[in-house]
């Protein structure tokens, strides 16, 4: 069974019918000890990073995100989500993230040459960094869909996949058993659910 | 790098789909969620659905045909229509869209784009505007583009964006259904005003047309068309392939 972490941010439709689509059981709860019998984990997320900190501490969900994650547990952050993974967020401020992954999410603005939406919105090619499991079924250049207006910086070791806009964004991590993706792989058709799928059959 | 956006769209009244001619004469087409299939799998980047409807019977059937089509196709889901407070923007959101739509319910209660920015992100927020040439100047026209609001329209996208919405729709009235072309000279005013998303709507005839809004317009984002998709008379593969071969970056996958 795959936990989506429910802890009050975003719309979490699209992501339980996607894995409906491919075969998976998967729930949508904030109940520590579904999450914590869960076969894999996921961590959605939408809007603002501090918000999330403080809701994901608020409802002690952090503590039960790292302890599964130093059992071992496979653990994919989505958009934001993936974001939380990190050290820190400089998003309105400057906030704690989970740490589980070594690197920082900094804002587009101002590091993206003149003349760029922010936010980066819609479909954008991956070019592949480093070879993962989550990447079996996608090819160099395959499109998926992003919208976001910060980026995950400084993190090499766990960089698989990016996107270029205006320079090279971090589009996938995943380091052991900690994963994430910045777009919507639920909302990426194909190519999306087959990295949805990558995941759930595991390392 | 970043592609450009083909999104085809559905008017849904009494749960099917609709297209009219200029808003007037509409047509029942076929259904919402097998066409939103079909667009999927041929390689629509993104749909828009348009309640069109009034009654509160015929919205409960317009968000049960949403929560059929959001359960079947992973791609983004735009729903506009009939949208004036942040509980339409709840009851659609629920049904797994990703953007919602705002056209007449911003001009009737302006706070509306803000409040819903502040909820549930820009990103969420999208403005769309029925803009008509009146006397040389373009006006805001709401009610289905019925009636002239007197607004200025790039003033009133300004406004909107500035307000927080992430995305504008510019629909022109002027070459919409006559199948001659996006309204070049309008969306380029448009592009020059905002530094968010611009989707062309409005005019698509063929092929040509596409490949002329993204070479004379490298900026706008997407183009947006109904019945050249839902009669077959341009198909999505057909499309993208054109525009791929005139050195116009789109999604092949």
């Amino acid at each position: 069974m795959i936990a989506i972490v429910d802890y009050g941010v975003g719309n979490l439709f699209s992501l339980r019918s996607s894995f409906k689509m491919i075969g998976e059981n998967a729930v949508v709860t904030g109940d520590k000890s579904v999450i914590s019998s869960a076969d894999k984990i996921i961590l959605p997320g939408v809007g603002a990073f501090g918000d999330a900190v403080y809701k994901l501490k608020q409802t002690g969900l952090d503590e039960v995100l790292r302890d599964q994650a130093s059992a071992g547990k496979d653990i994919m952050g989505i958009c934001l989500g993936m974001q939380l993974l990190f050290q820190k967020g400089y998003e309105y401020g400057e906030y704690e993230g989970l740490g589980l992954l070594n690197g920082d999410i900094v804002p587009m603005l101002g590091s993206l040459p003149a003349g760029l939406k922010i936010p980066h919105i819609g479909w954008n090619a991956l070019h592949f960094k480093k070879s993962s499991y989550l990447l079996k079924y996608v090819n160099e250049n395959d499109c998926v869909y992003f919208v976001h207006s910060f980026y995950a910086d400084n993190c090499d070791d766990s960089i698989i996949a990016t996107a270029e806009y205006g320079k090279e964004i971090t589009a996938m991590v995943q380091k052991d058993n900690i994963a994430g993706c910045q777009f919507h792989p639920e909302k990426s058709g194909s190519v999306g659910l087959s990295i949805l799928k990558a995941f759930c059959e595991g390392r | 790098m970043i592609t450009k956006r083909i999104i085809p769209c559905l008017d849904v009244r009494n749960g099917r789909v609709v297209k009219g001619v200029n808003f007037e004469g509409v047509s029942d087409v076929s259904s919402p969620v097998k066409l939103a299939e079909y667009y999927s799998k041929s390689g629509a980047d993104e749909l828009v659905f348009y309640d069109i409807t009034a009654s509160f019977e015929e919205r409960e059937l317009f968000t049960d045909i949403l929560t059929e089509v959001a359960s079947k196709i992973f791609i983004p889901l735009t729903v506009g229509g009939g949208i004036n407070t942040i509980e339409d923007f709840d009851r659609v959101l629920k049904c797994g869209a990703d953007k919602v739509s705002v056209n007449s319910g911003a001009i009737k209660n302006p706070s509306l784009i803000g409040e819903a920015a502040k909820k549930y992100g820009d990103q969420c927020v999208v403005i769309s505007v029925d803009v008509k040439r009146v006397d040389g100047v373009f006006r805001v026209f709401s009610r289905g583009g019925r009636e002239n609001t007197g607004m200025e329209a790039i003033d009133w996208i300004k406004k909107c964006v500035n307000a927080g919405a992430g995305e504008v729709v510019v629909n022109s009235i002027d070459t919409d259904g006559v199948k001659r072309g996006f309204d070049i000279e309008m969306l380029s005013e448009v592009l020059s005003a905002v530094d968010v998303p611009v989707i062309a709507s409005g005019g698509a005839g063929g092929i040509k047309d596409f490949i002329y809004l993204f070479k004379e317009l490298p900026t706008v984002d997407a183009g947006l068309a109904a019945s050249i998709f839902h009669f077959g008379e341009v198909t999505i593969p057909q499309l993208k392939c054109e525009l791929n071969n005139n050195g116009i970056n789109v999604r092949l996958n």
